[in-house]
């Protein structure tokens, strides 16, 4: 009975922790005109070309990322699974090193590799430093990436498909697009979901590469305006509910799914 | 040069000498058993021959054609796994169909062919359901479908019924060989039950410890076993230690009893011997004469159905007889003293 107190007591608190915040973020946010509530706040967000600017440079930054990350993750993740296990300590040390390592050193060390009297001066250019900025991103989605990756492939029989489709005259190619990620879609989503949502909050090293991103604009708002922030805190968690959302959907709605319907 | 044909086949996992000197040769058509217990080199050789392992040395050509150098993907082997292994994103039939869809084959053509593999495994209404919707069994024929779809020149089957229950394992045991046998397809067969061994091939490989420790027709490997080994481990075996009492007339002494075997002995006079006795050939009683006899104390009584199998201690030694179970016979109680007798001919020695 007492076990059951404490329960709930946990429950109540983690909500109150949780939920209070957004709560009064939420309340702020429709505070906008005085003595009523009222959306004027999120249609001043949504009005402003600055917010449809940066947000869609996030979005499109955000699914380079993506794409970038797969490509990297995934059969970087296979082959650990399918040849390569004893390397799993090391590349799973790899990738949570942009956990440990702040994204300002990150990014002070592209510009010192990068910069314009560098071998390589991605920085001298708007389009060299997007793609500098994917890479950032990639870096530090690697870890959620990753770890959602790997844990869809452990839950197939890798090597078995593998060799089953191998048998069937099968090339690497066909292997990974046919039968590795379809069966693996739903992890690569949860990853790439999670990483949507980290590059649309991200601060530090769009700012120091200045690029037009959600993250900066985000920064600026909060300086100089009062409602408008609280309206664009609450427009970002909607966007990572809804990401978490489609995560559900995808895993109900394929067909091919264990997951009772 | 037979149509498969395994060299000298050496393989190494580091220090580890998995298979030893490993050669056969596999005629067009035949049925092929490799059989063992865990470890002995089976499933790495099966492998070497499906291109998932490369030999340390040693040549496998099928056809005339060395492969050894080939990938899994160029040999036209068709393999069936212990997991089914088929993919969980693709339906029955595109699961059948995907070998021929690789192999670029038309649409029309892809289908015909998936029709006749379902029809040939009886699962021919099961083509639009996912693998989840199938049962053990199914998705085992669906496998066998989805290996013999592009018409591969050898099948490969690794323990292809030991996730299935007994039952589906004998009737699918028969409907593979019954397969094999239509389509004439030269298959080899891994495992470790001697049953299924015995009952589906037309040749067994026993392995042991990385080495063929017998080749032979199943009624050679279980009569005439080439070695120990191949005698304990196929069917059951009764082991007596004995004393050459006269080896040139094959008199032995058992737990104080004689036996006449009737045939010379290489061991001297006073040696001890192991005679092995299968447990089908010793009979409760004394049925006919010139068999030989001897006098135990029923010490276990296990009835198996059809068959009751009984332990008789004689002095430190033991013997196992199985006897059919009949209504109007009542079988041995235990610490019971009686006669099991067993012709001279079937004692190995």
């Amino acid at each position: 009975m007492s076990k059951k107190i404490w329960s709930w007591l946990a429950l109540v608190f983690g909500i109150l922790y949780f939920g209070l915040p957004l709560l009064g973020t939420l309340e702020f946010s429709l505070k906008m005109r005085r003595g009523v509530y009222s959306l004027d706040a999120y249609a001043a967000v949504l009005n402003d070309p600055q917010f449809r600017a940066t947000f869609s440079y996030s979005v499109i930054m955000a699914l380079f990322t993506i794409v970038l990350g797969v490509i990297i993750v995934v059969p970087t993740a296979y082959w650990v699974q399918l040849k390569y296990r004893r390397l799993r300590p090391f590349i799973e040390f790899i990738t949570l090193l942009p956990l440990v390592i702040p994204p300002i050193v990150v990014v002070f060390g592209y510009i010192r590799l990068y910069n314009t009297s560098s071998w390589l001066p991605l920085t001298g250019s708007a389009m060299g430093t997007n793609i500098l900025l994917m890479f950032g991103y990639a870096t530090l989605s690697l870890p959620y990436m990753y770890r959602a990756v790997d844990t869809g492939l452990r839950a197939i029989d890798v090597r078995t498909l593998t060799e089953a489709a191998e048998s069937l005259g099968a090339n690497w190619l066909t292997i990974m697009t046919r039968v590795i990620m379809p069966n693996v879609l739903v992890a690569i989503l949860s990853g790439a979901f999670l990483t949507f949502a980290i590059v649309i909050g991200e601060f530090v090293m769009a700012a120091l590469l200045n690029r037009p991103a959600f993250g900066p604009y985000l920064q600026i708002m909060g300086a100089n305006r009062a409602y408008e922030p609280a309206a664009l805190a609450v427009i970002a968690f909607a966007i990572t509910w809804a990401c978490m959302g489609l995560i559900q959907l995808v895993t109900r709605f394929q067909k091919f799914s264990r997951v009772a319907r | 040069m037979a149509f498969l044909d395994l060299s000298n086949l050496q393989k190494f996992y580091g220090t580890n000498h998995v298979v030893k000197d490993f050669s056969i040769g596999i005629e067009k058509g035949e049925f092929i058993s490799f059989l063992g217990p865990s470890g002995c080199g089976k499933t790495t050789t099966l492998r070497m021959v499906a291109g998932f392992e490369v030999p340390d040395q040693g040549a496998i050509s099928i056809d005339g054609q060395d492969v050894v150098r080939l990938k899994p993907n160029q040999r036209n082997i068709g393999m069936v796994f212990q997991a089914y292994a088929l993919f969980p994103n693709m339906t029955v039939a595109q699961n059948v169909g995907f070998g021929l869809k690789i192999a670029g084959k038309p649409k029309d053509q892809i289908a015909e062919r998936v029709t006749e593999m379902l029809a040939l495994v009886g699962l021919k209404d099961f083509g639009a359901r996912y693998p989840f919707q199938l049962s053990g069994g199914q998705q085992q024929r669906v496998a066998l479908a989805r290996a013999l779809a592009p018409s591969p020149q050898v099948l490969l089957l690794d323990e292809p019924l030991s996730a299935l229950d007994a039952k589906i394992r004998v009737s699918l045991r028969e409907e593979i060989r019954n397969i094999q046998r239509d389509l004439g397809i030269t298959t080899i067969y891994v495992t470790h039950d001697q049953e299924e061994a015995l009952s589906m091939s037309d040749r067994i490989v026993v392995m042991h410890d990385g080495i063929a420790e017998q080749i032979g027709e199943p009624f050679e490997i279980y009569n005439k076993p080439a070695s120990r080994f191949v005698a304990e481990f196929v069917g059951t075996l009764n082991l007596i230690d004995a004393t050459v009492e006269d080896s040139s007339t094959g008199r032995v002494k058992v737990a104080g009893q004689h036996l006449e075997l009737g045939r010379s002995l290489e061991a001297v006079n006073g040696a001890t011997v192991s005679l092995a006795l299968r447990p089908e050939t010793v009979r409760l009683g004394r049925i006919a004469d010139g068999d030989q006899t001897l006098t135990g104390l029923v010490e276990e009584v296990s009835f198996l159905g059809s068959v009751v199998r009984i332990k008789v201690a004689l002095g430190g030694n033991h013997i196992v007889l199985d006897t059919f179970n009949r209504t109007i016979s009542k079988p041995p109680s235990i610490g019971d003293q009686i006669e099991v007798s067993f012709p001279s001919e079937s004692v190995m020695i």
